[in-house]
């Protein structure tokens, strides 16, 4: 009989059965035909039971049939205690899902191989150095020349291939007006072939691609892009599209799922890195270089060749560094190449979210094994229940290995339906947290496919949660001693050691997790109520491309249009608005001097802008209309301390880096955030919209913002209005997005809001789970030694001594958690201290309220089970026994 | 005391030979012509007929069938796959061997 067969009687059982049972009844009769004397070949038969079980044992897989029997035995058990398994079940759920989901994640963002041939012969060039303002930084993107120098001299260990850093650009299919976005790569020719990819349609770019700066204007789509916007028209193949003035052949689409490599932005279309205008520049720092290292090749040998290319490079370019101090330039040719593993791809976000998803990684760990704790518990407490039913099994002859497998089975349904539950959970939450950190300027696109990597994690996670929860109350109850629980006298001494140390290491792991929420909670607060210095009320920002750069006349004339649009309190212009990450930096000069050490940052802005932003005017006055960058500055209070030791600045000269036209400072305004709410203000000038050269000739701009301060509450109710006003006065004006300020500063602090939401959900999750496993093991105690409460209280003991009785063995075990735990949180403290923001670890109120609540949910767990002891009736308990 | 009836291990060989001289025989059958072709010395021990017809059919080398005896009982019964022919032959000059082996030394000693 094959094992299928075998595995299907398995859920024939009973008819097995039956079928052996008849066969030998028709022995019976066919002797008894035959005039013999029925219990005489009963007897000669031996004992029916045993040929049938060790019949039945051939026709069916021994284990496979306990294992069915264990199945259905503890599906049984489950069903009857169904409070305490819903419990179970729920809260394990919660922190499967959670870990699963966490898992996706960190898996799609930092851990899932780039879809490529040999993903894991990539590297990503890195240069480490000590940044200007002296602290150690790192970045990855190169100038093209440098890039295409080292490119020949390693050509025979690696073959290198430029990536620019994906853009987010306008284009469009047809004409002007039906402008859309996409996100664009330019790379080098030779990239496709290297990763080893193949097109659905059309060709793909190859070296050849990418010879002749601006001579080849082809374009290749991902196919998620040509399936989303296309349908997966082959007919797209040939057609053209228009960006940057430049008009582009689509040559072909690549294979599924490549889509550049970035985790956390997709790219739609792929161009030569050679048309991308910057090839020639050694001063635009633009694009990647992912090294592919020949097999055998050694790393360190060709770092050093790389670096000593890179120093020479940078050398060269320095002799013509205008301004720049000695050490300065020695700083900044003081850098070292790293080359970074990059299996899974390159990108900022990598950066930004590395430590965030790490940390809330570890976070949904503690909860998981916060957990299993509770469970282990409650199966813990359940074991001992069942003791006298462990024993008698053990009586009848059932061995350890037995017993150890009907308590895991039982463990593993509990697991299974918490894991289904849990992967439901997953599913859900994954996507959730992309769509909490995507702001609509920066969305986060990330593949979050449910495949073999994700169920396999699953699985594994079921499993350890199987052995973690299960296995200690597996073995407790199979190392049952019969003689003793059988009596009913087991030793009441012996029990609690395991209990009472799986809730110490609950409430440590609680206070961990409730002390990093309160920190990043403390962040988050910190950051959102950090003084702006100007108002962001009602301001929306319209940012602004234009086909062909204008000059300020005619963006004033576009200005004047807006602000005669009903509801608009105000209109400015400004290059870029507050918090979108642009920034101009250079050197400042004063007196004629060499330039200083320190960076100041540059804004152009149009006069009336401070007073749309509601910037405080603390010295001076505002631009007039008629005055120029160069020319004319508003400078911050930090720009005042920093370059003239906090002196009233007003009517002085600055140089903007080496030798130029002076800018003479005009007025003094308040700190305000320029870029990042995250870094200390900067010394920040604001200059002039109107721009000249050194000729005199006035300068253009490409692209700028208006910003609007609106009568209305909501600014965005003239969103439209506003897009069809600039549609109307002028026709080559084009308005790219709309934001609004408040927005802008909302998208500042995403990452601390997501981390101060989630680490606040997992401490509420922790703090329950653990009320609610101290819970169950006070009132488990009570009811264990309610006989010798009833005694107790019968010979004359006081309520409180009975309180104190019950409650003080696992309140020293809540007070050794929480010290274990305020020692981890130091521990942990330099795991996440790049996470928050002017929040001391060692404030008092930081370790206070953790430890406030975890006491304050302890006492809240023990009240009933105290209730509940001194209320035993002794006359009744006494009798009862 | 040795018992001159046991079947000191052929049982698997008299089940197969029987089965290929007459298939479709029940339990009881196989047992009555075990006895019967032996001239009624040798007798199959009922308690570990079942046992071993069940173990040979695990092992593919017989096939069991219910057939109808009359309206209210079946009989269950056995024939010889093509692998417990190949099986039968096996043993039986598997039980030669040894025979002939043990006759010699009975010969010589």
């Amino acid at each position: 009989m094959s094992l299928w067969s075998r595995a299907i009687n398995l859920f024939r059982g009973e008819r097995v059965s039956r079928e052996i049972e008849e066969e030998l009844a028709t022995h019976v009769t066919e002797g008894i035909a035959e005039g013999r004397d029925a219990s005489e070949i009963r007897k000669a038969l031996g004992p029916a039971l045993q040929i049938r079980e060790e019949s039945r044992d051939l026709r069916i897989i021994p284990w496979l049939d306990s294992l069915r029997a264990d199945l259905v035995f503890g599906c049984r058990q489950l069903v009857k205690r169904r409070v305490t398994s819903t419990a179970s079940i729920l809260s394990l759920a919660l922190a499967i899902g959670s870990c699963t989901a966490a898992f996706r994640l960190i898996d799609a963002m930092l851990l899932r191989p780039l879809p490529v041939k040999n993903p894991e012969h990539l590297y990503d060039l890195t240069r480490h150095l000590i940044g200007f303002d002296g602290k150690p930084a790192s970045y990855d993107l190169w100038a093209y020349p440098a890039f295409r120098r080292m490119r020949d001299a390693v050509k025979d260990q690696a073959e290198l291939i430029a990536i620019s850093s994906t853009l987010t650009v306008e284009l469009t299919y047809r004409s002007d007006q039906e402008m859309e976005k996409a996100n664009l790569d330019y790379v080098s020719g030779g990239m496709f072939d290297s990763f080893g990819l193949r097109p659905v349609a059309g060709r793909l770019l190859s070296a050849s691609d990418d010879l002749m700066p601006g001579a080849h204007p082809y374009a290749v789509l991902s196919h998620d892009y040509w399936a989303r916007r296309f349908g997966k028209d082959p007919n797209v193949v040939g057609r053209t599209l228009r960006t940057d003035d430049t008009v582009y052949q689509i040559v072909g689409v690549v294979q599924a799922p490549f889509t550049g490599t970035s985790p956390g932005t997709m790219t739609d279309v792929f161009l030569p890195a050679m048309m991308s205008g910057k090839t020639q520049r050694d001063d635009a720092a633009w694009m990647r270089t992912i090294a592919r290292v020949k097999p055998g090749i050694a790393i360190a040998p060709l770092q050093a060749k790389l670096n000593a290319i890179s120093h020479a490079f940078e050398e060269e370019r320095a002799k013509h560094f205008v301004g720049m101090s000695k050490i300065q330039t020695a700083r900044f040719l003081a850098e070292t190449v790293i080359l970074e593993p990059a299996a899974a791809g390159a990108s900022n976000l990598q950066g930004d979210y590395r430590r965030s998803l790490l940390s809330l990684g570890v976070l949904v760990v503690l909860v998981l094994l916060i957990a299993c704790a509770n469970v282990a518990n409650l199966m813990t407490a359940q074991a001992s229940a069942r003791a006298r039913e462990m024993a008698l099994r053990v009586s009848i002859g059932a061995g350890r290995a037995r017993l150890v497998q009907l308590v895991l089975v039982e463990s593993a349904c509990l697991a299974l339906l918490a894991s289904a539950l849990g992967g439901l959970f997953a599913w859900w939450a994954a996507p959730l947290v992309v769509r909490l950190i995507s702001s609509p300027g920066k969305p986060v696109q990330l593949l979050l496919p449910a495949d073999w990597r994700v169920f396999a994690f699953g699985l594994l996670l079921t499993v350890a949660v199987i052995l973690l929860f299960g296995l200690a109350p597996a073995l407790r109850a199979s190392g049952v001693k019969p003689a003793g629980a059988l009596k009913g006298c087991a030793d009441p001494h012996a029990r609690p050691r395991l209990i009472h140390g799986l809730i110490a290491v609950q409430v440590a792991f609680s206070f961990l997790i409730l002390f990093v929420a309160g920190l990043f909670v403390a962040t988050f607060d910190r950051l959102s109520n950090r003084p702006m210095g100007f108002s962001s009320d009602r301001l929306l920002v319209l940012n602004v491309v234009l086909s062909r750069p204008q000059q300020a006349v005619v963006w004033d004339d576009v200005a004047d249009r807006l602000r005669g649009v009903p509801g608009v309190e105000k209109v400015a212009i400004a290059g870029w608005a507050v918090f979108t990450a642009n920034s101009m930096n250079n050197f400042i000069s004063l007196h004629g001097e060499p330039p200083g050490p320190v960076l100041a940052y540059f804004l152009s802005v149009s006069p009336g802008w401070r007073e749309t932003m509601r910037l405080k005017l603390i010295a001076g006055r505002d631009f007039r209309p008629d005055e120029t960058t160069p020319g004319a500055a508003l400078v911050n209070e930090t720009f005042a301390r920093e370059y003239f030791n906090g002196e009233n600045p007003v009517g002085k000269a600055v140089l903007r880096g080496g030798p130029a036209a002076p800018f003479w400072i005009v007025g003094l305004v308040a700190d305000a955030p320029y870029r990042s709410i995250r870094e200390p203000i900067l010394p920040v000038a604001y200059v002039p919209f109107r721009q000249v050269d050194s000729a005199g000739a006035p300068g253009s701009y490409g692209h700028a913002s208006f910003i609007i301060r609106t009568t209305g509450a909501n600014p965005l109710a003239l969103a439209q209005t506003m897009r069809l006003e600039v549609a109307r006065a002028r026709s080559d004006f084009r308005v790219s997005s709309i934001d609004t300020q408040e927005e802008l500063n909302r998208a500042q602090t995403l990452r601390e809001r997501l981390l101060a939401m989630l680490a606040i959900f997992f401490g509420c999750v922790a703090l329950l789970l653990a009320t609610i496993g101290l819970y169950g093991v006070l009132d488990y105690a009570v009811l264990q030694r309610r006989r010798e409460i009833g005694i107790r209280l019968a010979i004359g003991a006081s309520g409180g001594r009975i309180v104190r009785l019950v409650t003080v063995g696992v309140f020293s075990m809540v007070a050794i958690g929480a010290i274990a735990g305020l020692a981890l949180g130091f521990w942990s403290i330099r795991y996440v201290e790049a996470l928050l923001y002017q929040v001391k670890a060692t404030d008092v109120s930081m370790l206070a309220l953790p430890s406030l609540i975890l006491f304050a949910a302890a006492f809240l767990a023990a009240v009933p089970p105290a209730i509940r002891a001194v209320r035993i009736d002794p006359v009744a308990m006494l009798r009862a026994e | 005391m040795p018992r001159t009836d046991s079947l000191q291990g052929a049982l698997d060989l008299l089940v197969l030979k029987i089965l290929s001289r007459k298939p479709g025989l029940h339990g009881y059958a196989i047992m009555s012509a075990i006895k019967e072709r032996s001239g009624d010395v040798l007798r199959a021990d009922e308690g570990s007929l079942y046992p071993a017809l069940h173990r040979m059919e695990e092992a593919g080398w017989l096939r069991a069938e219910w057939i109808a005896k009359d309206q209210r009982q079946r009989l269950r019964v056995y024939r010889l796959t093509p692998e417990g022919a190949k099986q039968l032959s096996t043993e039986q000059s598997r039980w030669q061997t040894v025979t002939s082996a043990v006759n010699r030394v009975l010969r010589t000693v």
